[in-house]
């Protein structure tokens, strides 16, 4: 796998905390942990969360490599827009970096 | 119907539901359910599949099973479904094992009783 | 057909606990179901090829049992009177509860804290994530479509469901455990508790406000 399909090599961070990124709008059938509702929404890294197997591979008992798991904060204008109850509420979800875009 | 468009049925989020008022009041688990947990914890914390690999099959089995089957039901097939699959046994082992175990009498107590001698 | 074992169903009955000490439970005398059958055939199954003994699943359910959310009360009690676990709480959930004796195993424990103007809360909308290891097993709506599905649109109309209206100024953030983290609340300690010690502050710290859909028990 590319560098950039795995998110950095053996779960290495590629976002800083604080970076804007946005959730890849991607929607492939199986077992995923980023949900759906969340998908193509801009966010920022509240913190990084180090390496974890990811879950993808756990599934199916294969071999899971190390990727990098941040806690992304979403404004709930960002994930609702409109009809957000309250703006400024946020949401926030642990995403493996491959899910993650950099965003300006 | 709905085209399916790659969003799963579990992946509730932002989809509807009921009001959460005149919520059921708290109860304790049934001694088969705690066997299915236990079951899955040390099963899991052994190596042989892992909580994404429960997931997956709670998934795949859709949303007509969250709706008619008990939160450890569903998780009993899903360990059983694991557990097949990293050869611990096979199904027809488990098939005979069912047998045997529902020939020792109508509930649960009779049944799981290891003093219960089973009828050949 | 040898029923000798009914003399000690019996006697068991009577007394109300089994050898191992657990209660008896309704379910012994109820019609036996399908995926029961699966449990006893796949548990016998793992403990005859030795994957797993017949003590380590009674003992798991015992550590089980013993999970509460007076394990959760006893650490937010403690963050509340002892600055540097607080501090220590924050920064590395997992080790400061483990050194309580709580320990949550290969998962990862984030505390979130309650601030005057900022109110915490938890949901799973993948499946059913929650801090076993400080508040037991989850309760029924939890798991159900309904908190699953709306807390994370409408966290403001299903707090009210619970009964908890928030200032319009307080802002929510709701927490998704969709990964390897788990999340407790460390809710705003009580007013008028300022010479309150750790175990009386426990008492007042509930299973709901840990996970953001209640608050402690005021003062009395």
């Amino acid at each position: 796998m590319t560098e950039a399909a795995t998110g950095g090599t053996d779960g290495a961070p590629q976002f800083p905390d604080g970076a804007a990124v946005r959730v890849k709008a991607l929607m492939p059938p199986g077992h995923v942990r980023t949900p759906a509702y969340l998908r193509g929404k801009r966010g920022i890294v509240e913190r990084r969360l180090g390496p974890f197997p990811s879950p993808e591979q756990l599934a199916y008992n294969l071999p899971a490599e190390r990727l990098p798991l941040y806690r992304v904060r979403f404004t709930m204008a960002e994930v609702w827009g409109p009809a957000a109850e309250r703006p400024d509420d946020t949401l926030d979800a642990e995403i493996y970096g491959p899910w993650l875009l950099p965003e300006d | 119907m709905d085209r399916f468009d790659g969003k799963s049925w579990h992946d509730m989020g932002g989809g509807e539901g009921g009001a959460l008022t005149d919520l059921p009041p708290d109860h304790d688990f049934a001694l088969w359910e705690k066997r299915v947990d236990a079951l899955m914890v040390l099963m899991t914390s052994k190596g042989h599949f892992s909580v994404d690999g429960l997931r997956r099959v709670l998934e795949d089995m859709g949303p007509r099973a969250f709706e008619t089957m008990s939160y450890y039901e569903r998780w009993m097939a899903a360990v059983n479904q694991n557990l097949v699959e990293a050869g611990l046994y096979t199904t027809t082992e488990l098939g005979e094992r069912m047998e045997r175990v529902a020939r020792r009498g109508g509930t649960y107590g009779l049944a799981a009783d290891p003093r219960s001698t089973d009828r050949d | 057909m040898p029923h000798d074992h009914h003399d000690h169903d019996d006697h068991f009955h009577h007394e109300g606990i089994s050898p191992s000490g657990h209660p008896y439970r309704a379910d012994d005398d109820t019609p036996l179901t399908y995926w029961q059958t699966m449990e006893i055939a796949v548990r016998e199954l793992l403990v005859e090829k030795g994957h797993v003994t017949a003590a380590e699943i009674a003992a798991q359910i015992d550590r089980m049992d013993a999970r509460s959310p007076a394990n959760g009360a006893a650490v937010v009690a403690r963050a509340w009177t002892d600055p540097a676990f607080r501090e220590h709480l924050l920064a590395d959930g997992s080790a400061a509860t483990r050194e309580m004796g709580f320990d949550i195993g290969p998962m990862h424990l984030l505390a979130v804290e309650n601030t005057p103007g900022v109110h915490n809360v938890i949901v799973c909308t993948l499946c059913s994530c929650y801090p076993r290891n400080l508040l037991g097993l989850p309760p029924d709506w939890y798991k159900s479509r309904a908190y699953r599905s709306r807390l994370v649109r409408e966290p403001r109309r299903v707090l009210s469901e619970f009964g908890l209206t928030l200032p319009a100024d307080t802002t929510i953030r709701v927490h998704d455990s969709t990964a390897d983290m788990r999340y407790v609340v460390i809710p705003e300690r009580p007013a008028g508790t300022e010479d309150w010690d750790a175990d009386r502050l426990a008492a007042l710290v509930t299973r709901d406000s840990m996970i953001g859909t209640g608050l402690p028990r005021p003062a009395a």
